[in-house]
This record gives C-alpha cells, sequence and structure tokens, in this order.
C-alpha cells in the first residue's frame, strides 16, 4: 500500500483504510485462494515484472505478493509495520505507445484494460498531483445504472458489472456495498420520470422500479414520509443494484494491477503542451523541460480538460463547475440504502465506518476553485433534515469541493478527435466515477483497435454538429 | 460565499446573483453557418483565469451586467461600462 494521502470524503487515513480493506479481504481471500490453489500464493521471488510466467496478464500481480488471508497473517507473524509499496516509480522514458493524461480512476482504468485486455504495456499515466487526487476521490462513492436513455443505461450497467467483480480481478478490496438505491419523486413531473426511468431500466434488463411511500418506509424508517412535510414524499425509483463502494481503493488497485501489468505512473508530472505535425499527436511537453515522444495521447482529465483539449487547439462544450460534499462523525449503523432527492438537490449514504456523506448538485458558477462555502452547508443541513429530521443532533466532520466537467447533454465525450492520436474521456460532469470502470475498458478498446467501442459510439465529441445529443439530464442533473 | 460587485446595487453575495456565463457574441441567425451556430450553442473557452461574464442580479436590482472574474480564485473586477 503506498502512502499516498487520502485526501477525500469517504475515508480518510490511508493506514486506518488498510486495514479495514484488508481485514474484509481476510474473507475474500478465502474463497479466492480455495478457487486458484496454489497460484494465488506466488511470492515477490518470482522476478518476472509483467508476472507472465503463466502466461496470463490478468494474473500478473506476482511482483508483490499477492494480498489475501495468508500474506495477512504472514505480515502479521513477521511483526512488521510497513506493507510493501503497492505500485513502483519508475524514471521516465524518452517515448511511450500511449500518454495517458490524468491519473483518476478513468485513466487508471484505461491503462490496465489497454495492458489487460490488448497487451499494451509501454504506457504511461501522467498526473499532475496525485493518483487519485481530483474527482476521483472526493466523489461520494455511489454507483448505480438506472439512467434515462438506453445508451446510458447500457453503459453504466457494464460499469456495475466490472465493479462487481473488481475485488477479485484486481486482487484488491475495493469494498463494494450493494445497498440499493433511491430516487425520491416529490411532485409529479419527477414521478413522471421515475416511471419513464424504470421502464427504460426494466427493457434494457436493469432492476429498476417504481415504489410507494409505505414501501419505502419499510427499506428507510427514518425518513419522513408523512404528507405534512413542505416536499412529501411522492414515491421513488427504487433500483436494488445500486450501491456504494470506497472510491480510493478502486484507484490503488488499478494503479497496483496496471504497475504490475508494467504500465509507468508518474506523479506530480504536469503536462503543459501536446505536440503535433501534420494533425497528428507526436509527444507531450512537460513542467520541468522534459519531452516524452508518443503518437497517442488520451485526455481524462475531468475538470482540467479543457485547458489540455485547448493544447491540441480541439475545442470541446464542457464548462467546469465545482461540486461540494459534506461528511457527518460516524454513527451505529442505520441507513442500509442510498437516498437521493433530486427536488431537495441533496444524496445521502452511510459508509462501512458509520459516517453519513452527503452530497448535492454542482455550485451555481463555474469556476477552478475548490473552496467549500458555508450557505452550500447551511442548504445542505436544511435538505438533510427534511428528509430525516431526527439527524438534527449529527455533526459535520468535514466538507470538501471537487470539479465536475459539465456537457450540455449531461452525457460524456468519448472516443476520438478532429487530431490523430488525440483521444478523449472527459465531460464526466457529477457521474463520472460510476463510469470508471466501462471508460476505461471502452476507451482501451477504443485506441487499440482505433474504432470506438460500441458502447460509446453515442458520446463522440462529433455529436454536437449533428444536433444528436443524448439528453441524461433527466437522470444525472443531481441524481447520483 | 463570494461577493459580486453590481454596477447598480454595489457588492453584494453571490446568492443573490444568477450565473448567466462567458459573454459569447451572438451570431446573426440569418447569415450564420452551422458551425458558428453550434459554437454560440455550446462552445465555451472555460479558461483557469480571468474571464468576462455576464450576471443577472435576480434578488437586487434585476438588471444584467457584465463582469470579470478569475474562475481559479474567483476574484472579480469592478464591471466596466454595463452593457
Amino acid at each position: 500500500m503506498s502512502a499516498e494521502p487520502g485526501r477525500n470524503g469517504a475515508t480518510s487515513g490511508s493506514a486506518n483504510g488498510l486495514f479495514s480493506g484488508l481485514g474484509k479481504g481476510l474473507v475474500n481471500g478465502l474463497g479466492r485462494i480455495s478457487a486458484r490453489g496454489g497460484g494465488a500464493m506466488r511470492g515477490s521471488a518470482n522476478g518476472s515484472p509483467n508476472g507472465s510466467a503463466n502466461g496470463s496478464p490478468r494474473n500478473g500481480l506476482a511482483r508483490s505478493a499477492r494480498y489475501s488471508a495468508f500474506s495477512l497473517l504472514r505480515h502479521e507473524l513477521r511483526g512488521s509495520a510497513e506493507w510493501p509499496r503497492a505500485w513502483r516509480t519508475h524514471e521516465l522514458r524518452d517515448s511511450y505507445d500511449v500518454v495517458i493524461i490524468g491519473g483518476g480512476v478513468h485513466g487508471l482504468a484505461c491503462a490496465y484494460y489497454l495492458a489487460a485486455n490488448h497487451g499494451i504495456t509501454n504506457v504511461a499515466v501522467l498526473d499532475k498531483g496525485y493518483l487519485g487526487g481530483g474527482g476521483s476521490g472526493r466523489n461520494t462513492a455511489i454507483l448505480r445504472s438506472n439512467y434515462l436513455t438506453p445508451e446510458g443505461v447500457r453503459f453504466y450497467d457494464r460499469s456495475l458489472e466490472l465493479y462487481r467483480n473488481l475485488a477479485a480481478e484486481l486482487n484488491f478490496n475495493v469494498m463494494f456495498s450493494r445497498k440499493g438505491h433511491l430516487t425520491l419523486a416529490h411532485n409529479d413531473s419527477s414521478l413522471r420520470t421515475m416511471h419513464w426511468r424504470a421502464e427504460v431500466n426494466k427493457l434494457q434488463g436493469v432492476d429498476s422500479s417504481v415504489i410507494d411511500p409505505d414501501e419505502i418506509k419499510k427499506l428507510v424508517p427514518y425518513l419522513d414520509t408523512s404528507a405534512a412535510t413542505r416536499y412529501p414524499i411522492l414515491g421513488a425509483l427504487y433500483h436494488p443494484p445500486g450501491g456504494i463502494i470506497r472510491h480510493d481503493a478502486v484507484n490503488w488497485g488499478y494503479a497496483r494491477a496496471a504497475d504490475a501489468l508494467g504500465v509507468h505512473l508518474h506523479q506530480q508530472t504536469e503536462v503543459i503542451g501536446i505536440d503535433t505535425a501534420k494533425g497528428q499527436v507526436t509527444g507531450v511537453q512537460l513542467a520541468g523541460g522534459r519531452q516524452i515522444a508518443t503518437g497517442t495521447v488520451l485526455n481524462a482529465t475531468a475538470g482540467w480538460s479543457t485547458l489540455i483539449s485547448d493544447m491540441v487547439g480541439v475545442r470541446m462544450p464542457v464548462q467546469t463547475f465545482p461540486l461540494q460534499a459534506a461528511v457527518t462523525e460516524p454513527v451505529r449503523p442505520f441507513l442500509d440504502t442510498v437516498v437521493v432527492s433530486g427536488t431537495l438537490h441533496v444524496y445521502v449514504s452511510q459508509t462501512d465506518r458509520g459516517e453519513l456523506v452527503f452530497g448535492a448538485s454542482v455550485d451555481p458558477f463555474t469556476s477552478y476553485s475548490m473552496r467549500g462555502s458555508l450557505d452550500f452547508v447551511e442548504g445542505l443541513a436544511g435538505h438533510v433534515l427534511e428528509l430525516m429530521p431526527a439527524l438534527s443532533k449529527m455533526r459535520l466532520l468535514r466538507q470538501w469541493a471537487g470539479l465536475c466537467d459539465m456537457t450540455p447533454d449531461y452525457s460524456p465525450i468519448m472516443g476520438k478527435t478532429p487530431v490523430d492520436g488525440f483521444y478523449t474521456d472527459v465531460g464526466w460532469g457529477t457521474y463520472g466515477f460510476k463510469a470508471g470502470p466501462v471508460s476505461g475498458e471502452t476507451m482501451a478498446e477504443t485506441i487499440a483497435t482505433g474504432r470506438p467501442a460500441s458502447l460509446i459510439s453515442a458520446f463522440g465529441l462529433d455529436r454536437f454538429e449533428r444536433g444528436d445529443l443524448v439528453g441524461e439530464k433527466g437522470a444525472a442533473a443531481v441524481g447520483h | 460565499m463570494i461577493e459580486l460587485p453590481c454596477p447598480w446595487c454595489g457588492p453584494r453575495n453571490v446568492s443573490e446573483f444568477r450565473h448567466v456565463g462567458e459573454a459569447t457574441p451572438r451570431p446573426d441567425p440569418a447569415t450564420a453557418s452551422p458551425e458558428e451556430w453550434r459554437g454560440y450553442l455550446y462552445l465555451r473557452r472555460n479558461p483557469s483565469g480571468w474571464t468576462e461574464e455576464t450576471w443577472y442580479h435576480s434578488a437586487g436590482c434585476r438588471r444584467f451586467f457584465r463582469l470579470e472574474r478569475d474562475t481559479a480564485s474567483n476574484r472579480t473586477q469592478p464591471p466596466g461600462v454595463p452593457s
């Protein structure tokens, strides 16, 4: 485990997270070991950096010991306090096949799938800060696939499928809790949208249904479902496969697995320019004067994405808005469902540690500033108490903000651009974390094959020229 | 909470205002090409730094005005001639 600071909301200290992660890994690990036999216990003595001894890149985690019940036990018996770092640091090469700008969940996942699915391992992930320090470590870690358009539902459902198997695939406990996800409707028009979403979801094979206030009360007894409130709850879209996950673990798991397959991760490495010749990417320039030759660059920088695209002259319909969130002190478990209210601009979930995580809609004006504001907390507290009056004595521990790259239709911009070799995976607004795995998988396929993957063919930059937008506002504006 | 300098009302909390967005000149609908119109509808500079914006003082004088704001720090400069 690296000592990367976990500056984020749902989780704080990395040491603490290490233990909670591995403690749970004990249970997962037992099942995995019995399934894979002795192969799971290859030690660090195996010198192959790509772990290719068995010919399968998926089992490439041999460099450091696999995390398992045995490795936990062995570590304890040795009495060594420090775990080995989860990924290595490398010298920059002069050239890479693929340079991924942005070391968040999208960039790291793309690097991992490029190596694991397509055998492209000469890949660098560059981040001007630390891995998972942007939106990937600042989101509220909610996963769901109950979107409004068929394109959106298919796409996010594949992401949920990848998330379900992620702990086993990456050998890293990502602590996915499938708690179920409730989107409350407080007026007729949102109830109508819930029915619409439920039908689209069912058609795509996604478990979603509209339930009435009595059923909501059974799921979340602390919700005020009476008719006497300012915004009475008329019903909700219930989505059992949704839930929450530990976002740092997802970042670190992808980073560790990508590193084991030979990908280079460069933190504190800022890109200040992208070189092109005859409409083709030829390299990137780094702060400090270094240059890297490459024919392929992926822009996965979320809130900062227009600053990167401007370097090659590709203009994108993206505006950067801060999104704030807050977390309370931990309390006993009482809320085992994610509760979202679009009308009240709030979403609430309880983490495995007992903290309540609150989020809201984006701030009302564009900004690159990630400072929290008092009026946000005031509004948030009022809305939360409207839903759950019993929380009035809870104390907030901290608040923070992340940057969201909003598009006009609340759908991402993925795939090729007019500049050859310059790919984008941006426009992730307030819904990027839950799409991390599928974005990585589809962007890796797009880069490896040169053709947009079928799941993302609707999300190209050219849709704005054609006027062929994928309107997800009804399901993505506040509902996380 | 930041303060914005309204040219008519003076400094007020940002919660009194509505952010209209980057000042983008509107092309002539009769002669604009589809590309120009698309740019007007969707494309913004989205800079990290100083930019010129339109704001609406919805809870005050209910007038539109131009403002220069640094999007990285949210500092503002007093507006020039109201438009």
